[in-house]
């Protein structure tokens, strides 16, 4: 019983880990609207700051990426 | 229908992670050829293949295997010398090692029953120490003391220096981890999900439900498998340009 | 309804399945990735493949593409070279054609002149030569048709002389030889 109930919370905390995986859509998506927006505006120096896109979208998603290896370790390792 | 699904459906999303021996059972001692080394040393095949046999021809006009090694070559050389600098070039095989080492193994973990050792925490670990060492050792020896700078931001007001301090040391150490964990989190989330999809898969072997569930599954998969084609590239790219990126921090701590 | 009662069921099945997935690789700690008896494994490998790849990168493929960027780069920039030199002789060439037609049209006007002086020489050589010709040709017809005259007047006088003497004889006269010869050259003259 005992046992029970801390599996049954390690996954209900996965479950509530998995929404950090929503923080990082909506990070991603500004990351990536704000700069096509930016680009639109000014063409000849987006090719540019790809780069800098790429990283920007690298950083935003090991976020997300984090919360799923926060549910990974619950499910799996606790 | 519930006593059918109990019956098959199984979901082992992590078993494709499990590194095993390659010859029979036992212990993993730090020299046993498993299925890791096994494909790592695919992926060093995969690599002399492209890089040696391709262009052994030397040929002016090049071939196409010969064309796709130089475009990985003049991709790496321009964004070494973009991002590091001129002086960091004499990196450039190191990042180049690093690049095509983590390419190629994502792109042979996306083979069915392949192995992806950049899905492991142990591999990216070692990947981004050796990338911390390096930038750290380098700095030090380029710039002394001065390589302190980095974390002495001279733009701020006074008074938020030693706060801005604190913070931008908290995160150049934190940096070989987020650098670790990003792409072995993007390999590892990318292979579970696809298995479990593909644990939906024979559903319609089982219930009258699979007739709705198994084509689902399946463009499901197949979805994925081209999102991770993209992230297996991008991955590689992203953690190539860190490197560089941390690179220019320790041959130039000034901002 | 039955879809979501049987999405439950499975979520509740891969929720059992992980369960036991975890339960059966208990003794390595659930995740595979975080099997640390398999660390050493990995890190030795992957410490290996490392060094072969950056072996094999440093010390045949990257110069050998380096090689092959530079040795294009050269032929790129020789054949850009060689362009601009053929260019050059195209140009000394076509003013070498310039010149070397405008030298024969010099020659052909030249050689011309100097046929037609020549021509013109010859011309007038034989021009002379007809004229004397003619010349001579009309003297001596000019001597020969005096000739005739004379002898026409010659003729004409004996005749007078003969028809005179026999018109005086049959008349019955003797003519005087030297009166007649006379009379006749007086009227001839006339």
């Amino acid at each position: 019983m005992e046992g029970d109930i801390v599996q049954m919370g390690a996954y209900i905390g996965a479950g509530l880990a998995c929404m950090g995986m929503g923080g990082a859509a909506v990070g991603v998506g500004n990351v990536a609207g704000n700069f096509l927006s930016g680009a639109l505006r000014n063409p000849s120096a987006a090719a540019g700051q790809t780069a800098t896109l790429f990283i920007g979208i690298a950083f935003a998603e090991a976020l997300g990426i984090f919360s799923f290896l926060v549910a990974l370790l619950l499910m799996f390792a606790v | 229908m519930s006593e059918a699904t109990g019956e098959g459906l199984v979901f082992h999303p992590m078993d494709q992670f499990i590194v095993k021996p390659l010859f029979g059972e036992g212990p993993i001692h730090w020299y046993t050829p498993t299925n890791a080394a096994l494909w790592m040393g695919i992926t060093v095949m995969a690599i002399i293949l492209l890089l040696v046999i391709g262009t052994r021809g030397r040929a002016v006009i090049p071939t196409r295997i010969q064309s796709i090694a130089e475009l990985a070559y003049g991709f790496i050389h321009k964004m070494v010398e973009d991002v590091a600098g001129k002086d960091g070039l004499k990196f450039f095989p190191y990042i180049f090692t690093l690049f095509l080492f983590i390419v190629f193994s994502n792109f042979l973990g996306l083979l069915p029953k392949a192995f992806t050792p950049t899905s492991h925490i142990a591999v990216t670990a070692v990947l981004a120490m050796l990338v911390f060492l390096t930038v750290t050792i380098v700095g030090f020896v380029k710039n002394g003391a001065g390589f302190l700078s980095l974390f002495w931001v001279s733009s701020a007001p006074l008074a938020l220096r030693p706060i801005l301090a604190l913070i931008e040391v908290i995160s150049y150490f934190v940096r070989p981890v987020s650098h670790s964990i990003r792409l072995a989190g993007n390999m590892m989330a990318g292979h579970a999900v696809i298995k479990v999809f593909a644990a939906f898969a024979p559903l319609i072997l089982m219930s009258g439900i699979g007739i709705a569930v198994t084509p689902l599954s399946i463009v499901a998969i197949t979805a994925m498998y081209g999102l991770e084609v993209l992230v297996a590239f991008i991955q590689a790219y992203v953690f190539t340009i860190l490197t560089c990126v941390y690179l220019k921090d320790a041959l130039h701590p000034h901002h | 309804m039955a879809t979501e009662h049987e999405a439950a069921e499975m979520a509740q099945e891969a929720g059992h399945a992980a369960a036991e997935a975890a339960g059966h690789a208990a003794e390595s700690a659930g995740m595979p990735q975080l099997d640390f008896s398999t660390f050493g494994n990995q890190i030795f490998w992957l410490l290996v493949t490392l060094v072969v790849i950056y072996w094999v990168l440093s010390r045949i493929a990257l110069p050998r593409i380096a090689a092959v960027l530079a040795d294009r780069q050269g032929t790129i920039a020789g054949d850009l070279a060689a362009a601009e030199e053929l260019k050059l002789k195209a140009q000394d060439a076509e003013a070498a054609y310039e010149k070397a037609l405008a030298d024969a049209r010099s020659e052909a006007q030249k050689i011309a002149a100097e046929t037609r002086a020549e021509i013109q020489k010859d011309l007038d050589a034989a021009t002379a030569k007809a004229d004397a010709e003619i010349a001579a040709r009309a003297a001596e017809s000019e001597a020969r048709i005096t000739e005739i005259r004379a002898g026409a007047v010659e003729a004409a006088k004996t005749v007078a002389k003969d028809t005179a003497a026999e018109i005086i004889a049959a008349m019955g006269g003797k003519a005087d030889a030297k009166a007649l010869t006379a009379a006749v050259s007086a009227r001839l003259k006339g």
